[in-house]
């Protein structure tokens, strides 16, 4: 039996290594090239994004508009009939407030890859665009984007989840 | 978790761990394990370094550490004895100890009060030495200088450059509003934070030059693609359009990178500078084309799209052109990576249901499964194209997992809080 036990000693702080390659003595073995130390990492921390306070319509549990989500079949990326009421009550508020810019937030469930995943997420946001550009709402006002399945609703790794994760949020200027 | 103690010999199979002396730093401590090794490993004695005991013993252990972890060493039992590079080696006794390679070294003191490492590897059998060198070194950078020593003594008995100079870089998410991009040397110690945000971050990508990752960050609620550089922590935007703006991928020349931007309809393929000026459409079908990863000789661009029904990879001129496929077996083939010859390419093929690491040979287009696991992404070349690192998931959890190209050598490195994922195999160090 063999003892593998490797003493790790961390590197606090590294400090720059100068390195000077030479052959130990003069009838030594190849000299090795110079090549710099790993340099030293600088810890940055974003910033967030401020929330604002939304008119009561748009929070209201009894207005429609309180409502932001919309939920796609699994591979689908078309809206169901069943949301076009919701939809279309928001198509209208942004119609008849035309100061306000919504940002749709397309997601999926976390089978795949991430990037595959940010592409189809945002075919979702794209359905709900469209649909809204239909029904009349600016182009500067609504901007579609995509989390994947970076942001679940329901953290899960089962259907019950995957379908919450299978979504569009609307937000509104002031949410995001 | 204490190391494991192992027969290498009966086993053939290695189990190790490193673990963090110091409790200040071990919260996001890399544990690094490893299953299955190589066939015929080379017999390999490290003997214990002369000089100053205790940093001898850090760089020794290092030393042996990335060498046993390769997958192709064996490590020769040196009885303890300390033998440094200038004393004649009693080369009978360790070629009856079965060394077809030693090394001897020593830790001195130079003038200046900073740490000397020199070592000298030796062909048992022919009785001759086959490398030596010197460092001039500090304390905190022993584990460097035992890293690169390692490298040298990989090169000599390999043929091919080794990577335990090199570094890592991968997301940990702490919890749902805490999302971390930290940098680790090869064998996952030496972690240092990058970026911490409270939104995820995905896609890191080096610069050829190791000295800034491009990734995609949500901190505006959004997808939006920066350049980070490491030393001083400045950020650039490279893409922030309307829409999502994700995937960057570095042209080998580090001029551009090669990014997906949403603001024209749908997910396209553009190159940007590295500055982010200068955006231009490299796909123009109707599908979702995403995942884009440049040829490492700069003249194509492999990617993922749906242009066939299903997810496959493609191949585009870097100057833009007609896509041809390049993935036909399976509904699944996504995430292409090539290796650093150019000649295979890593991907993530889902087969009955699991998302597995498969390399395919891209001049007669056979494809290998590389692992059995179920939920395999972002696979990343190590620098010499010997490894692929990926994530991949263990008990709910996210974890790396480094395969050699052939499958037979795994690695696993799983931090002791939160889940890993998204990793990224720097550059060589130059």
């Amino acid at each position: 039996m063999k003892q593998l036990l490797i003493p790790a000693v961390l590197a606090l702080l590294l400090a720059a290594c100068g390195s000077t390659p030479e052959s130990p003595d003069s009838g030594g073995g190849a000299p090795v090239e110079s090549r710099g130390a790993p340099g030293s990492v600088t810890t940055v921390t974003t910033g967030g994004v401020e929330s604002r306070g939304l008119p009561a319509v748009l929070t209201d549990p009894k207005s429609i508009l309180s409502k932001r989500s919309v939920y796609f079949d699994f591979d689908s990326y078309e809206v169901k009939a069943e949301y076009k009421d919701l939809v279309t009550a928001h198509a209208k508020f942004l119609n008849d407030n035309r100061q306000f810019k919504m940002l749709i937030q397309g997601n999926t469930d976390e089978r795949g890859s991430r990037e595959y995943n940010l592409a189809l997420g945002q075919k979702r946001a794209d359905a709900i665009k469209r649909m809204l550009a239909l029904l009349g709402v600016r182009e500067d006002q609504i901007e579609s984007v995509s989390l994947g399945e970076e942001k679940p609703k329901d953290e899960g790794h089962n259907e019950t989840a995957w379908a919450q994760n299978r979504r569009g949020d609307m937000l509104y200027s002031g949410e995001f | 978790m204490l190391p494991l103690v192992s027969s290498l010999r009966r086993l053939n199979v290695l189990v190790f761990s490193i673990l963090a002396l110091l409790q200040a730093t071990a919260n996001a401590q890399l544990t690094i394990e490893i299953t299955g090794a190589g066939g015929n490993r080379i017999p390999v004695a490290i003997a214990d370094f002369g000089g100053e005991a205790s940093a001898g013993r850090v760089v020794t252990s290092v030393i042996r550490g990335d060498l046993e972890r390769s997958g192709l060493f064996r490590m020769i039992d040196t009885g303890g004895v300390a033998l440094s590079e200038a004393s004649a080696p009693a080369f009978d006794e360790w070629r009856s100890r079965g060394a077809d390679a030693l090394a001897a070294g020593s830790i001195g003191e130079s003038a200046d009060g900073r740490k000397e490492a020199r070592f000298r590897l030796y062909d048992v059998n022919k009785a001759s030495a086959l490398a030596g060198s010197a460092f001039v070194t500090s304390k905190p950078m022993l584990r460097a200088a035992g890293h690169r020593i390692a490298d040298i003594i990989y090169e000599k008995l390999t043929g091919e450059p080794g990577i335990f100079s090199t570094r890592i870089a991968y997301v940990v998410k702490v919890s749902s509003t805490r999302y971390e991009l930290h940098i680790a040397d090869a064998d996952g110690q030496n972690e240092q934070v990058a970026l911490i945000s409270k939104e995820p971050i995905i896609s890191p990508s080096w610069s050829p030059d190791g000295t800034r990752l491009a990734y995609v960050s949500f901190e505006n609620k959004k997808p939006v693609v920066y350049v980070h550089s490491l030393a001083s922590g400045k950020r650039i935007v490279v893409a922030n359009f309307k829409g999502s703006n994700s995937a960057p991928a570095w042209s080998p020349d580090g001029r551009k990178l090669a990014v997906v931007l949403s603001k024209d309809g749908g997910s396209q393929i553009f190159t940007v500078n590295a500055d982010g000026s200068g955006v231009q459409r490299l796909t123009s079908s109707p599908a979702i084309n995403t995942e884009p990863a440049f040829s490492p000789d700069g003249q194509s661009v492999y990617f993922t799209s749906d242009q066939g029904g299903s997810p496959q990879i493609y191949r585009i001129a870097a100057g833009g052109g007609e896509a041809q496929r390049v993935s036909f077996e399976g509904s699944y083939n996504v995430t292409p990576r090539l290796s650093p010859d150019g000649k295979s390419m890593a991907f993530i093929s889902r087969r009955e249901g699991s998302f597995r690491l498969s390399v395919m040979d891209l001049a007669n287009k056979q494809v290998q499964v590389l692992t059995d696991s179920h939920k395999d992404e972002s696979p990343t070349f190590a620098p010499n194209g010997r490894m692929i690192l990926i994530a991949t998931e263990q008990g709910g959890r996210g974890v790396l997992s480094a395969v050699s190209i052939d499958g037979r050598i795994k690695q696993r490195l799983s931090v002791s809080a939160g889940d890993v994922r998204e990793p990224a195999w720097g550059p060589f160090n130059k």
